[in-house]
């Protein structure tokens, strides 16, 4: 190239100066863009509490609500049930559910509120990729798990196990229990699921 | 008329490369005279992109990226649109046929060496599209919004969230896979994709005419030249030899394709999932979940290791490395038919266990064999990458032609 009568520096502050300014103008256009994939204003209103009535509930059955988007299943425990809880311990991952998520109020054994013990209500989903496991509460063989299963739920896309406390069983995919909401209860047999203002 | 038309060519050149451009990339574009069956699918796939854009472009006439109307307006295409059935049927085929093609395609390169110097960013470029392919396929298999839709987002979206949740949360643009999922993988699906998919595709090709083809032989025809021509003595025009060849190779192609169409478009459930004809329910996740066919190599290694993060870690793994192939090989012949055994029964081996895992991805994880075969053809396909720069320098070669054989 021509170098006659070229002030380089001035050049190359021009070219550096033009660099910036462009991406400058490219960040300042790209945060409205990115921005505008976060979850919007209604989004983020529709996560509403709901409430459970769940006098029709009888020992050993389930139901399932739906609460922002997830399956929240609400599980009457039977006694045998209850018993099964504290024998699995030595095959769990998180027996003490230290490293997984749940309200403070249901961080023990069977993972419920002290008033009602039997009562599960937990966010159905499993906490590897997010499917929805399937309920396999018999003990043994009948639910077509094998024949030393202490009964709970198995996730059908990578098999991971959980007990009836929701609790994750060692040597599957899954890493963590799964996740409790937080809940209360408006009357005896009615929850508030999404809120626990006045608990814990 | 004749005068006319040869008018009309000064005319467009003055402005134009036209015969220029047809003379560097078909007409005077010499590609080695040995090309075997292996050589079809690069053509093939072009053709394949071509199909599914023009198809695609058709269904978005009809289709409502809406998590209210889509199920519906995808069966409305099937039943009401006239020939709809026969367009959505030729664009869930033609994915998986992409797939087919696209795999035959990387397997040529991996027989013949074709990644190797001097055509690693021809490979690069090949694995940018790949990726695209990967992503376009997932962004589609959301529209129709049926349970396997919405079950397979929502796994593949948790893998995401295993490594960084606020990246999964601003994909899904929600706290679950939901409207506004459904909206923007519409829009990722129908324009930014393709898009990209074409410039990536010129790219691939720009390259692959400037480095020259490679062949079944892997030795470079441009090392003798007709000294007076300057044309590779082992070389023929692309036009008319190649695109007749190829004509030949689409007619096979289609026979077996409209086949696929017209008499199993669901290919056992293959292409398309019993459980995608259920619509999405956020409440109940399917018995058995399993990705379509040409994820279920990667998804057997995401299972089979019982860690969620390196599970992830390694299915990301298992697909990038592909990245790396033109520098770990360190061997110093292109070709299958010059190398030795230790390579070919690695090749094959390698071959094989991708083949297992993809049968193993597509079955139950609680069959007693599903996992522990998972892990041995992990072990083995990573083993293939990780031993080769050894595998290639120990490799007793044969000796390589100076000309085409």
């Amino acid at each position: 190239m021509n170098s006659n009568n070229t002030n380089s520096g001035r050049r190359q502050f021009l070219v550096s100066a033009t660099v910036a300014m462009g991406a400058a103008g490219v960040t300042a256009i790209a945060t409205p863009l990115v921005s505008s994939m976060l979850p919007s204003a209604k989004t983020k209103s529709a996560g509403a509490p709901v409430e459970v009535d769940i006098s029709s509930l009888e020992p050993g059955m389930m139901i399932t609500q739906e609460w922002r988007g997830q399956p929240i299943w609400i599980v009457y425990r039977t006694t045998q049930m209850m018993e099964q809880l504290s024998k699995n311990t030595q095959f769990l991952a998180d027996p003490d559910s230290n490293s997984s998520e749940q309200p403070a109020y249901c961080k023990n054994t069977s993972r419920s509120m002290s008033s009602h013990p039997e009562i599960l209500v937990v966010v159905g989903i499993c906490t590897h990729l997010g499917c929805s496991p399937v309920s396999k509460t018999k003990v043994g063989a009948a639910d077509g798990m094998s024949s030393d299963w202490p009964g709970g739920f198995f996730c059908p896309c990578h098999g991971s196990k959980y007990d009836m406390s929701a609790r994750v069983f060692k040597a599957v995919p899954a890493p963590f229990n799964m996740r409790i909401p937080p809940y209360k209860y408006l009357a005896n047999k009615k929850i508030l699921i999404g809120d626990d203002q006045g608990e814990a | 008329m004749r005068a006319t038309l040869s008018r009309l060519q000064h005319w467009i050149d003055d402005r134009f490369p036209l015969t220029s451009v047809w003379r560097d990339h078909l007409a005077e574009y010499y590609a080695p005279k040995n090309f075997n069956f292996w050589y079809y699918f690069g053509s093939l796939a072009t053709i394949v992109l071509v199909m599914q854009i023009v198809t695609g472009i058709f269904l978005t006439m009809n289709y409502k990226p809406d998590a209210k109307l889509a199920f519906a307006s995808v069966e409305y295409i099937m039943r009401d649109v006239d020939y709809g059935w026969l367009i959505r049927y030729m664009h869930s085929t033609g994915a998986s046929m992409f797939f087919v093609v696209i795999y035959l395609h990387m397997t040529r390169g991996m027989l013949y060496g074709s990644y190797k110097k001097p055509r690693e960013l021809i490979w690069l470029l090949g694995m940018a599209i790949y990726f695209c392919l990967m992503a376009e396929a997932f962004f589609g298999y959301l529209l129709p919004w049926g349970q396997m839709s919405y079950w397979g987002a929502q796994v593949i979206v948790s893998l995401i969230d295993a490594l960084s949740p606020a990246l999964a949360l601003w994909i899904r643009g929600d706290y679950v896979i939901a409207d506004a999922t459904l909206n923007r993988f519409f829009a990722f699906h129908v324009i930014a994709i393709p898009l990209l998919l074409c410039i990536l595709v010129f790219l691939h090709i720009v390259a692959l005419h400037s480095v020259g083809s490679n062949n079944p032989d892997g030795i470079e025809i441009k090392k003798v030249k007709d000294p007076s021509t300057g044309i590779p003595l082992d070389g023929i025009p692309f036009h008319p030899y190649y695109t007749v060849k190829d004509l030949v190779g689409l007619m096979a192609f289609f026979i077996v394709f409209f086949a696929i169409v017209f008499f199993s478009p669901e290919f056992g459930g293959h292409f398309l999932e019993a459980n995608n004809f259920i619509p999405a329910d956020p409440l109940k996740t399917p018995s058995h979940i399993e990705p379509v066919w040409y994820f279920t190599p990667f998804y057997a290694i995401l299972r089979a290791i019982p860690q969620k993060q390196l599970g992830v870690i390694a299915m990301g793994l298992s697909v990038a490395i592909f990245l790396l192939l033109p520098w770990l090989d360190r061997g110093l012949v292109k070709s299958i038919r010059y190398r030795g055994t230790l390579y070919k029964t690695a090749l094959f081996a390698f071959f094989s266990a991708f083949l297992v895992l993809g049968y193993m991805g597509t079955q139950n994880p609680t069959i007693w064999y599903v996992n522990p075969v998972s892990r041995v053809c992990s072990v083995i396909y990573f083993g293939f990458f990780f031993s080769l720069p050894w595998i290639s320098r120990w490799d007793k070669t044969k000796p390589v032609p100076e000309r085409l054989t």
